[in-house]
């Protein structure tokens, strides 16, 4: 069976410098949703853009369900849907003039396009809003229409760069929702994100990218596995207590802990027995921790694990600003980066 | 949204944007007029932005009409028919700047983007923004005609011959637009556009022969303002709309040396001038758009 996507030793440079894509090499079965993960400026716009015909590579090969992307540049776009990072609609038209120009310039019938923009426009709750201007939409309802309009001809390898940045947890949910029915359906989908909890929740199979390269292949689980299921962070007085902590927390578990500043995190198996474990231990020595919280692994951890390396300074902060989903993603992030 | 509830269409059913069943061409068509409607249904959602660019040209009027005129000596005619072929060439001209502004607005939203990956004419983005740009410029040379008219400005020919002037300022500015499309899609963004846009247009407008005779400037400049595209074809609106006496005041470029047939007509050089710019620029303009990185 042809595979739906393929990237093989895939290089992009812009100018002489910034090497966007460094020898990328990944493949997606038909049928299933895939996770770019990534920080920013890790390169995973750039993978999106040379499959989608928008930019060419330097060299390498990317092919879409066996077609070319340099070389049949014009079969690819007729089997690809692209909503890019921003949402691309046009503010001056409504949302079911939006959808009705790209089914136009998808060759689409009108009679064909009618049916779907309308159907289209219901299914992502747009149908009140259809006859509106988009610049008067919030961003969440900008963001439906512009992932509504990459449906509207109904594509076979569906492209959803960062398709949740920006909406609101509800608004999040409801993208899942619609990419999940999408698969179940027979479209491929592949998608870039920044959260490890999105493609957790999406992907069966995922590449993690840094600098233009693949740091990480596989299953969400073989992932997380490599690091632990849960992190414990804790907060203490001042960076002396930390490192007091840290040395104390030594046993606790068989990866040993890390300090950032007065913060402690242990990568831990067993979340509530470590934590028991750990406040007695704490007691022991005399330490009290300020702050205590024990969350899921997130990307800056799969990061951490995977390189050595903190993720970017940006990524840190733009995980920070989130509305954390589920709430868990308090982070102590005094004294770091 | 409902996504759980409703059911999806089974992708990939209907062959569409694969199958161009009307042929490569009228694809094109198509794709450019499905663009053109687009832009033009933009001006009619912002129309301040239509009336306060029509602002600024009749502004000029009232300057150069009222203002600067009576110090600019034309001999043997009154200064408004003079003034207002030059005026509509600066209208039509100045109006180009909006194409660049507003492929650097689509381009900035990500709308390019989109378009470069569907199955689209790799022209009609371009050509769709031209063509709106043409038929709001029409509905310019509508307006500054009845202000013409309104500041004492009479055709000196015939309508017939106004109307074949005004296709001709459209020639100009169509050939314009496709010039700065490329200025526009390679701004990083709107506002520069723009300002990337003015060191072009200010010498080609105000040293030409827009607002006042040649025989005004100092002679290193004449050189250059009598041959620059401009002053041709203000001086071929002219002779169109004004029919100013010739040949003393009209500034027909090369004359010297062709002196008879079509060669010697301004209207020629404007036509000449215009496609000229409109093939080479717009295949430049084209070959940007396919390029360009993000």
């Amino acid at each position: 069976m042809t595979l739906a996507i393929e990237l093989e030793d895939l290089h992009k440079t812009f100018g002489h410098t910034v090497r966007a894509l460094d020898g990328v090499s990944f493949s997606v079965e038909p049928g299933t949703i895939f996770g770019l993960l990534g920080p920013n400026g890790a390169g995973k716009t750039t993978a999106v853009r040379i499959l989608t015909t928008v930019l060419e590579p330097d060299s390498g090969v990317a092919r879409v369900l066996g077609h070319d992307v340099t070389s049949e540049p014009g079969v690819v776009r007729s089997l690809i849907g692209l909503a890019g990072q921003f949402a691309a609609v046009d503010e001056n038209l409504t949302g079911a003039e939006n959808l009705s120009m790209v089914g136009r310039l998808n060759h689409m019938s009108k009679t064909q396009l009618k049916e779907r923009s309308s159907s289209l426009l219901e299914q992502f709750g747009l149908t009140d809003a259809a006859n509106r201007p988009t610049k008067t939409y919030s961003g969440g309802m900008r963001r439906r229409l512009d992932v509504a309009a990459s449906l509207v001809a109904h594509p076979r390898v569906l492209f959803l760069d960062e398709p949740t940045t920006g909406l609101d947890p509800a608004s999040r949910v409801d993208v899942w929702t619609m990419i999940e029915s999408l698969v179940a359906e027979g479209t491929t989908v592949l998608l870039t994100t920044q959260y490890l909890e999105e493609a957790d929740r999406l992907a069966e199979h995922l590449v993690v990218i840094n600098h233009g390269k693949v740091i990480a292949a596989g299953t969400p689980a073989t992932l997380k596995a490599n690091m632990g299921v849960t992190v414990l962070d804790l907060g203490l007085e001042d960076e002396r207590t930390a490192l007091r902590a840290a040395e104390a927390l030594r046993t606790v578990n068989e990866k040993a802990p890390l300090v950032y500043g007065r913060t402690v995190e242990v990568n831990v198996n067993d979340g509530p027995r470590i934590v028991t474990e750990a406040l007695r231990i704490l007691e022991a020595e005399g330490i009290a921790p300020t702050t205590l919280a024990l969350r899921e692994p997130s990307l800056d951890d799969v990061f951490l694990s995977l390189t050595g390396d903190r993720a970017e300074a940006e990524l840190a902060e733009g995980v920070e600003s989130l509305p954390g989903p589920g709430g868990h993603r308090q982070r102590h992030r005094r004294g770091r980066n | 949204m409902s996504a759980t509830t409703t059911k999806i269409p089974t992708p990939g059913s209907p062959a569409v944007g694969s199958s161009p069943s009307g042929g490569r061409l009228y694809w094109a068509i198509a794709d450019m007029w499905t663009m053109t409607k687009r832009n033009l249904i933009g001006y009619t959602r912002v129309p301040e932005a239509v009336f306060f660019s029509s602002v600024q040209p009749i502004m000029f009027v009232l300057l150069f009409r009222y203002v600067f005129g009576g110090a600019i000596p034309t001999p043997g005619y009154h200064y408004v028919q003079f003034l207002m072929p030059g005026i509509f060439v600066q209208t039509v001209a100045f109006g180009s700047i909006g194409t660049s502004i507003g492929l650097a607005e689509d381009l900035q939203k990500g709308l390019i983007e989109r378009f470069r990956a569907l199955p689209m004419s790799r022209w009609a983005v371009l050509a769709g923004r031209t063509t709106a740009d043409l038929f709001r410029n029409l509905f310019v040379m509508a307006l500054m005609t009845a202000v013409g008219y309104a500041v004492g400005y009479r055709i000196g020919t015939n309508v017939g011959e106004y109307l074949a002037g005004i296709l001709l300022l459209l020639l100009f500015a169509y050939a314009l637009s496709w010039g700065f499309a490329f200025v526009g899609l390679s701004a990083p963004n709107s506002e520069t556009a723009q300002l990337m846009s003015f060191p072009v247009l200010f010498p080609l407008t105000f040293a030409s022969s827009a607002f006042v005779p040649l025989q005004t400037m100092p002679g290193w400049l004449q050189g250059f303002a009598k041959h620059q595209p401009v002053s041709v074809v203000c001086n071929a609106a002219r002779d169109l709309m004004s029919g100013l006496p010739k040949p003393d005041l009209v500034f027909p470029p090369f004359t010297s040396i062709v002196s008879n047939g079509p060669m010697n007509s301004t209207v020629f050089w404007a036509i000449v001038w215009s496609l000229g710019i409109l093939a080479v620029l717009a295949p430049v303009s084209v070959r940007r758009y396919r390029r360009r990185a993000f």
